[in-house]
């Protein structure tokens, strides 16, 4: 080590540098490599089944040939009832707990905590509640409404939490500003604040997306099984990752349907991704030029 | 209760002085403002004193504010002069805990009135903060943004108070060809003063400004200057500084703040002349002649 023994001062502390250098390039590799890993094995083992029939036909023989098509439309409106059941009461406890309490009030910190705790609940025991209070209680049946509603509850905690943060990031400077200008809270919030927490709302939704799409386990018991096309809300239908699961699990020989299913899940998340991320930006382009 | 309050309010809408030729598109070349040897006092505070939970900031203040003319606050840091702004336009109440205590009367409106309509006394009184905060919009966005809130929508109507808010500034012809171009990429000077023509936009007739010069380097910050003195007769300005040169320069009046017993007070009030060349107390002699402070 020529620069050790020119530098005649901490030696020591280079080769630390040096070390730690290491250990951290080694880490983000083996994350990239894992990741790369398994996006090529879901690739190699699915692209060959994938097609246009696939996507739209309905599967036979309980899943081992055929399509996924009927899953797609079930999956697509689980989601879209969660989203619409779960993002108007997350902005609007957001907005409670960052512009109209005090961090530190037993209020704010309550609520906090018991979002906490709720991010944290097995997503097992969701479905359970979910099969309880919606399919049983409030008589959904299995049924996409009752999936969808027991995935809002589940990224209830996640979208407020995150809009909560990305509210705070907002300067302080532009509420004082926002004041002295006459402007009313509900302006400088419209104008102002939300459109500068914008990227963390998208953020906090795609993570609560990502949550919804990937669950099995609070869906089982919810939306259910049955894999034909939905007639309506009041349908049981199956979402992507429960046919993955099924087919893996239960169905000899669906192994391969199982991964093609699983590249058509990752692609949609990509895409929801992506599709979210240019809706945030032409938002913010319209009402707010960032510098 | 609160419709009488905004009645009040808006009699102090037109602070222009009528013999003051307003027809006039900019505010014209530097002037002195109109002799303030017949003060007609436009804000009355008596007794005022302001709480931060039990922290007192500010005990007993009593002065007069004078209509037309530049009132400048000087003291050391922390002597309450930012607070006793922050009370005339009321964002007091946005601080939790702050309490009150006084009077404060423009014209027959009691400014401390919990009824008060603040928004209507905001837009009233507007406010340039020490640090410029643009908003993360283009430069028109951030003076249409309280436009929209008065309901002024027509954009023909948008278009000329925009373009007379940043010629009052002198910004007009720096900024003329990108008025979509983000505010925050403009330099501090000019962020400073887009923030002076976004207040004057809601055409106040109180200015309170905070320090307005100390975040900007010397040429800037002299930029700003000339603009303040341009204001005098059309705006009433209090303006906080530090810097007692600056002070001098551009003030009627000059109110000296000091901390006594660990709450902010006015130790003396009068002419600006008055206050640096003769001033009654010791303290402010040994503080204006750079003594003390």
């Amino acid at each position: 080590m020529p620069e050790a023994t020119a530098h005649s001062i901490a030696p020591l502390g280079i080769t630390r540098d040096r070390l730690a250098t290491f250990v951290i390039w080694s880490a983000a590799l083996l994350v990239t490599g894992l990741f790369l890993w398994l996006i090529s094995d879901i690739l190699l083992g699915g692209i060959t089944r994938l097609s246009w029939a696939f996507l739209t036909e309905p599967p036979f023989d309980a899943g081992r040939s055929g399509g996924i098509g009927p899953i797609i439309v079930s999956t697509g409106l689980i989601l879209l009832v969660a989203i619409a059941a779960s993002v108007p009461p997350a902005l609007g406890t957001a907005i409670l707990l960052a512009e109209f309490s005090r961090r530190e009030s037993l209020f704010g910190r309550s609520v906090r905590l018991s979002l906490d705790v709720l991010a944290g609940v097995p997503s097992i025991v969701f479905g359970l509640f979910g099969n309880a209070f919606f399919c049983i209680y409030l008589g959904l049946g299995f049924s996409i409404l009752s999936g969808g509603l027991t995935l809002a509850c589940m990224v209830l905690p996640i979208l407020i939490r995150t809009a909560e943060e990305g509210l705070r990031s907002a300067p302080d400077d532009y509420r004082l500003a926002a004041a002295a200008l006459g402007l009313s809270r509900s302006a400088a919030l419209m104008h102002l604040l939300l459109p500068t927490a914008m990227p963390a709302l998208i953020a906090g939704l795609m993570l609560g997306i990502g949550r919804a799409m990937a669950e099995t386990a609070a869906l089982i018991f919810t939306s259910g099984y049955v894999d034909r096309m939905p007639d309506s809300l009041w349908d049981s239908g199956r979402a992507l990752s429960v046919h993955i699961y099924d087919l893996t699990m239960n169905v000899a020989g669906g192994d391969a349907n199982a991964r093609a299913a699983a590249l058509v899940l990752v692609v949609l998340l990509l895409l929801v991704n992506g599709a979210a991320m240019t809706l945030a930006d032409r938002w913010r382009n319209a009402r707010i030029v960032t510098a | 209760m609160s419709q009488s309050l905004n009645d009040d309010l808006n009699r102090f809408d037109h602070t222009v002085d009528p013999e003051m030729d307003n027809s006039a598109y900019t505010l014209g070349p530097l002037q002195a403002g109109p002799p303030c040897c017949h003060p007609r006092p436009l804000i009355r505070v008596e007794h005022l004193s302001v709480r931060y939970g039990e922290k007192p900031a500010l005990e007993e203040i009593t002065l007069d504010i004078h209509r037309g003319c530049i009132t400048a606050l000087i003291g050391p840091s922390g002597c309450g002069k930012t607070t006793f702004l922050s009370v005339l336009n009321r964002l007091t109440d946005m601080i939790p805990g702050c309490r009150v205590a006084g009077r404060v009367r423009m014209g027959s409106t009691d400014l401390l009135h919990p009824a008060l309509d603040v928004q209507a006394l905001r837009r009233e009184v507007g406010m340039i903060f020490q640090k410029p905060v643009p908003f993360p919009l283009s430069i028109r966005r951030n003076i249409e943004l309280s436009l929209l809130e008065h309901r002024i929508t027509k954009r023909s109507e948008l278009d000329g108070i925009v373009e007379q808010v940043l010629t009052d500034v002198g910004l007009w012809n720096e900024v003329k060809d990108r008025l979509n171009a983000p505010a925050p990429a403009l330099s501090g000077g000019q962020q400073q003063r887009l923030c002076i023509a976004r207040a004057l936009a809601l055409e106040p007739g109180i200015l309170l400004m905070d320090e307005p010069c100390s975040a900007l380097d010397p040429i800037a910050s002299g930029v700003v200057e000339d603009l303040i003195q341009r204001l005098r007769g059309r705006y009433t300005v209090i303006i906080v500084t530090h810097n007692l040169a600056q002070a001098r320069r551009i003030a009627n009046y000059a109110g000296f703040f000091w901390v006594k017993e660990r709450a902010g007070t006015l130790i003396e009030f009068g002419q600006c002349r008055q206050i640096f060349e003769s001033p009654n107390q010791d303290l402010t002699a040994a503080y204006v002649s750079g003594k003390r402070g």
